[in-house]
């Protein structure tokens, strides 16, 4: 909620601070969870204990006797219609009659402390008829299987793709089942917010969010509001990584404030945060290649099935990259991949970094390894030769129109300089195990992996996935001043700091003001598909040179000249000659607000799954080296090298802030981060037992930066975020199986899996 | 909740006594968690950092006497050569935020079967000093423990010290966790040689309800090493010996599946950190007869 402001020079191309950056290092950052109204009440949140049963009555009696409670709401209070959701609304705001997954919202209570709230909220008497729980998405279709939502089977989505030969043959042929385990996005900042009622039937929520607009939508339709009274403003967020685009505490706390009359506060405790969000979708993945003697692929056949878990959320979409982009960045001719979403009673499954190309990954670059031992060949070169380049088509046959370089990405990797060979004795903080002194060098031995990835970038499909912005230059004490307006969500990621560069480099101010991000603007999009830099980038450009060309219209008019540009903060003739100053043009504001589009994309052909699905390809190879002591089955990754085309890196130390955390997360996957998840019940809801690197588990990172300018985007940008989460966990996971000479076949890759 | 804060030893006793449902808190790393986690809410807590007696250590007897809250941080940087199993195994404990708070006295009063300290103070064959009102006992650390998260304390007892006899011999720590810091042990093994009484030291952690020694292993360890006259020689262990101890070590536990890891992991990792510890530790009692000729 803090506007910035800064004077810092920092142009594109350059690494300006981050203006919230010292903040959170120094820990004053003001986060959703520090938001403070003085006469706020809390708000708290009752869930379901089961998987899968049915409401037979809620008794709120003893719970409304406990002083200090002010409101208890359930399904029965919600005024508008009890349904949200990314795509279907299939989700209900509070329970109503049946609850599908453990940690569903069955009930609200507000009071004017939370452990009062919650001591409330444990009185109430909840009447569960407990159901059967579908349990495994490997039987959610069979006929005999119970549906999860009673108006509805238990298929979500069903992608096919059908090119070339139905029935090619070749003569190589390589298969592999593969399993994924269920990542959670791990942000360190809980949902929270704050929602302040207006006193005019309308509320003001203040939320941590990845799209603004998406959410007021959804929380409009609960409250039965029109947008005008639903007003959102983003609040710190504490990471997000697609944990934040389904709505959590936002219509709750709304509920609660309209109800009461008073601000309603909410903050997730850690493990309630566990139940709070959707998490990366588990997968079971059979994939089979053929291909030449000579390496080259002739067809690739895969089934892909996603476990959505209870509610649709971003399934559709997530099936929609694992189908169409679930081969990998490779030429192939002939292809039949099936992949589906289902609905069970685990877990919603939802929007995570590298979006359903994560868990493809893992698969297809396995069985590129497989392929390349079976015919004798290098596991790079056979990447390179099958790697895609600027020209190819995809397999929905769309054509790569801005670079593909597979090969250079790949080849660099293996190029770049490899760890020491271990030699001597050595400190056990370098040996898999660390500190806790589980060898000496005993049973450690090194293996090397390779992959390599791409993903799209933005939305897909025929979405219309604009963004909007508003720049508005004046002179404020004898200077020119930008301030830029757009509702695209800061979570981490450092667009805030683009928007400023933008605003320098196309307008020549110093100053640019970040107004707060609230939905008095238009839509800036989802902070997702590693979109922010390149849409809500592109807007602020078009508004920029909106500016721009009004200021020069003014000038024009107003000097009797024509042909004049901006330079610095000078008005320049033709000539060359400066004839007024920024400053003098600007005697009132001038104020633009654009709505920016990437090149559509189109929906895929139903049967064969044909189609331009996507605006933008974003590509990235990992080398991995790490040591494994094959008797314990702990590994050390001793280095983890990447290089990655960002098209133009706007921000280099931007870039590769997100490949350093991009890679951790991939390399999470691989090794230790897994909700664990029993007959529906999530076992281990808390950092204690959910698992991520920690400094000593991620080593230091050698980063090569490839600059193929796309001249489809603003100023040749491609998205980042992303391709670094996918292309390293399987590389990671390759060298275990090269340094331990195991299928390994799951990630992540337990102890147990590589010493027995 | 009231918060009870005594000066010295015997006002902490009192209090103890006076307020027999006091929960005692000493660096508060496991305390914290559980009232932030609502699994427990103490009537009182009982603060016992401002005890003096309890703040350092101090060679008393011919034993190390390490009071109840000295922390990891000083167990590692000033104990190494007394203590060295326990420095091993403080050095595993949690982050730097945490060795800088959570002290062994904290450890023994959570009686976890996970607790880090125990596998290194079983091996090294130490005692627990205890306190009351009624008067003082010191109990072996191998009986402390009873059950899960249980031990033989009385509601009106705290934990003073912890008495160990410097090491005659080398000793070792081994600690399984799936990342490689800041993590709960899956399982761990403490091991001590204890050449003066020519006997062999183990602990084991998170592999049984309880910390628990192998004694078994080791007194067929010690007999094996005498009946060979290695003891005296000095000569190399037989790595079929340190397998067989492995294998009696993996056989003293009783380890569980959980989210964690799985019962046969646990064992397996629990034969082979006990060979490795042994041999490390042996090939070091090899060393120091060497460095002494
Ligand atoms: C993030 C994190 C990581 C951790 N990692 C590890 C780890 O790797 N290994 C490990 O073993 N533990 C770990 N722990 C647990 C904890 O740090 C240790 O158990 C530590 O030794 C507890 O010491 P403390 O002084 O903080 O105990 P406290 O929390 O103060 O007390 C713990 C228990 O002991 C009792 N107690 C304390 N002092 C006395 C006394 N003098 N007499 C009687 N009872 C007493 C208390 O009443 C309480 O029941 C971790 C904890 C956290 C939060």
């Amino acid at each position: 909620m803090t506007s910035t402001e800064t004077r810092m020079a920092g142009r594109l191309g350059d690494s300006p601070l981050r203006p919230d950056g010292t903040l959170k290092v120094t820990g004053e950052f003001a986060y959703s969870s520090d938001l403070w109204h003085d006469d706020m009440v809390w708000g708290v949140t009752l869930r379901s204990p089961h998987p899968s049963a049915r409401i037979r009555a809620i008794d709120l009696t003893d719970a409304l006797r406990v002083p200090g409670v002010s409101a208890i709401l359930t399904a029965k209070d919600v005024p508008g219609e009890n349904a949200v959701g990314l795509e279907h609304l299939d989700t209900p705001a509070l329970a109503d009659g049946v609850v599908r997954y453990q940690g569903e919202p069955v009930a609200l209570v507000a009071a004017d402390h939370p452990e009062t709230a919650r001591r409330a909220a444990a009185r109430i008497v909840v009447d569960y008829e407990v159901l059967p729980a579908v349990t495994d998405p490997r039987t959610a279709l069979d006929p005999d299987t119970p549906w999860v939502h009673a108006d509805h089977d238990n298929l979500v989505r069903d992608l096919r793709i059908r090119r070339g030969d139905p029935s090619p043959t070749a003569p190589v042929v390589v298969s592999l089942d593969f399993e994924v385990g269920m990542q959670d996005q791990a942000f360190l900042g809980p949902e929270s917010g704050l929602a302040v009622p207006d006193g005019e039937g309308g509320v003001d929520l203040y939320v941590a969010t990845q799209w603004l607009h998406v959410d007021q939508g959804q929380v409009c339709r609960v409250l039965g509001l029109p947008p005008e009274q639903v007003r959102l403003t983003l609040a710190g967020v504490g990471g997000a990584f697609g944990g934040r685009e389904d709505l959590s505490m936002h219509v709750h706390a709304c509920l609660l404030a309209l109800h009461t009359g008073k601000p309603v506060k909410m903050s997730y405790a850690r493990d309630e945060s566990f139940f709070g969000h959707v998490h990366r979708h588990p997968a079971w993945l059979r994939y089979e290649f053929g291909a030449r003697e000579t390496g080259e692929l002739v067809y690739a056949k895969a089934d892909i099935l996603f476990d959505g878990g209870a509610y649709a959320s971003s399934t559709p979409a997530v099936v929609g990259n694992g189908g169409t982009l679930g081969l990998g960045p490779y030429r192939i001719p002939n292809v039949h991949v099936d992949a589906r979403g289902v609905y069970t009673n685990n877990p919603t499954c939802g929007a995570m970094r590298g979006f359903g190309c994560v868990q493809a990954a893992f698969a297809h670059e396995a069985l590129m390894d497989e392929l390349a031992d079976r015919i004798g060949m290098d596991r790079v070169e056979i990447r390179a030769l099958n790697g895609m380049v600027e020209g190819d088509l995809t397999i929905t046959g769309q054509v790569v129109d801005s670079a593909a370089p597979v090969a250079e990405l790949i080849r660099t990797v293996r190029d770049l300089p490899l760890p020491a060979e271990p030699a001597g004795e050595r400190d056990i903080r370098e040996l898999p195990g660390g500190a806790s002194n589980t060898t000496h060098g005993e049973g450690v031995r090194r293996g090397i992996g390779y992959a390599v990835t791409y993903k799209n970038v933005g939305f897909s499909e025929g979405f219309d996935d604009y963004s909007t912005a508003r720049v508005r230059l004046e002179v404020v004490g004898g200077e020119p001043v930008a301030t830029v307006h757009t509702a695209a969500a800061e979570v981490g990621q450092g667009l805030i700091t683009i928007e400023q560069q933008i605003c320098r480099t196309e307008l020549g101010v110093e100053q640019v003001v970040v107004h707060p991000k609230d939905t008095t603007v238009g839509s800036g999009g989802s902070t997702s598909a590693s979109r922010q830099t390149y849409v809500t980038g592109g807007a602020v450009k078009a508004a920029c040179e909106a500016v721009r060309a009004s200021v020069l219209r003014r000038a024009s008019e107003a000097l009797g000249r024509a042909e004049l540009r901006l330079d610095g903060e000078k008005i320049v003739a033709a000539g060359g000659e400066v004839v007024a100053s920024l400053a003098e043009v600007l005697t009132d504001p001038v104020e633009e607000t654009v709505e920016w589009r990437h090149r559509p994309t189109y929906p895929i052909d139903p049967e064969t799954g044909q189609g331009n699905a996507h605006v933008q390809y974003a590509f990235s190879a990992h080398r991995a080296v790490v040591d494994v002591d094959v008797e314990l089955g702990l590994v050390k990754v001793v280095a983890l090298d990447t290089a990655q085309d960002v098209g133009r890196a706007l921000n280099p130390d931007a870039v590769v802030g997100q490949i350093q955390g991009g890679s951790a997360q991939g390399m999470g996957l691989a090794l230790m981060e897994e909700i664990v998840v029993q007959d529906g019940i999530v076992k281990n809801p808390s950092f204690t037992d959910y698992l991520i690197p920690t400094i000593l588990d991620m080593p230091p990172m050698q980063v090569k930066v490839l600059e193929y300018a796309d001249p489809h985007a603003p100023y040749g940008v491609r998205g980042v975020g992303e391709p670094p989460t996918i292309s390293s966990g399987p590389a990671v996971a390759a060298a275990i199986r090269a340094a331990t000479g195991k299928p390994l076949r799951r990630v992540p890759v337990r102890p147990e899996h590589i010493t027995f | 909740m009231d918060f009870l804060a005594p000066t010295s030893w015997a006002e902490a006793l009192e209090c103890k006594a006076a307020h027999p449902d006091a929960v005692a808190i000493a660096g508060g790393t496991d305390v914290m968690v559980e009232l932030n986690f609502d699994h427990r809410r103490p009537p009182a807590l009982l603060d016992l950092n401002r005890v003096p007696e309890l703040a350092d250590w101090a060679l008393d007897d011919g034993r190390v006497r390490l009071g109840a809250g000295v922390p990891y941080v000083r167990v590692i940087s000033e104990l190494g050569h007394l203590l060295p199993g326990l420095a091993m195994a403080a050095r595993t404990v949690g982050s730097p935020q945490i060795r800088n708070r959570g002290t062994v006295g904290g450890n023994l009063g959570a009686a976890s079967p996970a607790g880090d300290s125990h596998p290194a103070l079983l091996a090294a064959f130490a005692s627990v000093e205890i306190g009351s009102v009624r008067g003082t006992r010191e109990v072996p650390v191998a009986e402390f423990f009873t059950g899960v998260k249980r031990s033989v304390l009385e509601p009106d007892e705290l934990i003073s010290a912890v008495l160990v006899t410097p090491p005659s011999g080398p000793q070792q720590f081994s600690k399984i966790g799936t990342r490689n810091a800041m993590v709960i042990a899956v399982s761990a093994f403490g091991f001590a040689l204890h050449p003066d009484t020519r006997t062999v030291g183990t602990g084991i952690g998170s592999a049984a309800p309880t910390p628990r020694p192998a004694p078994e292993a080791a007194a067929f360890l010690a007999g094996e090493l005498e009946a060979a006259g290695l003891w005296s020689s000095r000569g190399a262990l037989p790595a079929t010996l340190a397998t067989e101890f492995g294998r009696r070590v993996r056989d003293a536990a009783a380890p569980i599946d959980d989210v964690r890891g799985s019962a046969a992991y646990r064992s397996h990792a629990l034969s082979v950190m006990a060979r490795r510890t042994a041999t490390w530790a042996w090939d070091a009692y090899r060393d120091e007869n060497r460095s002494a000729a």
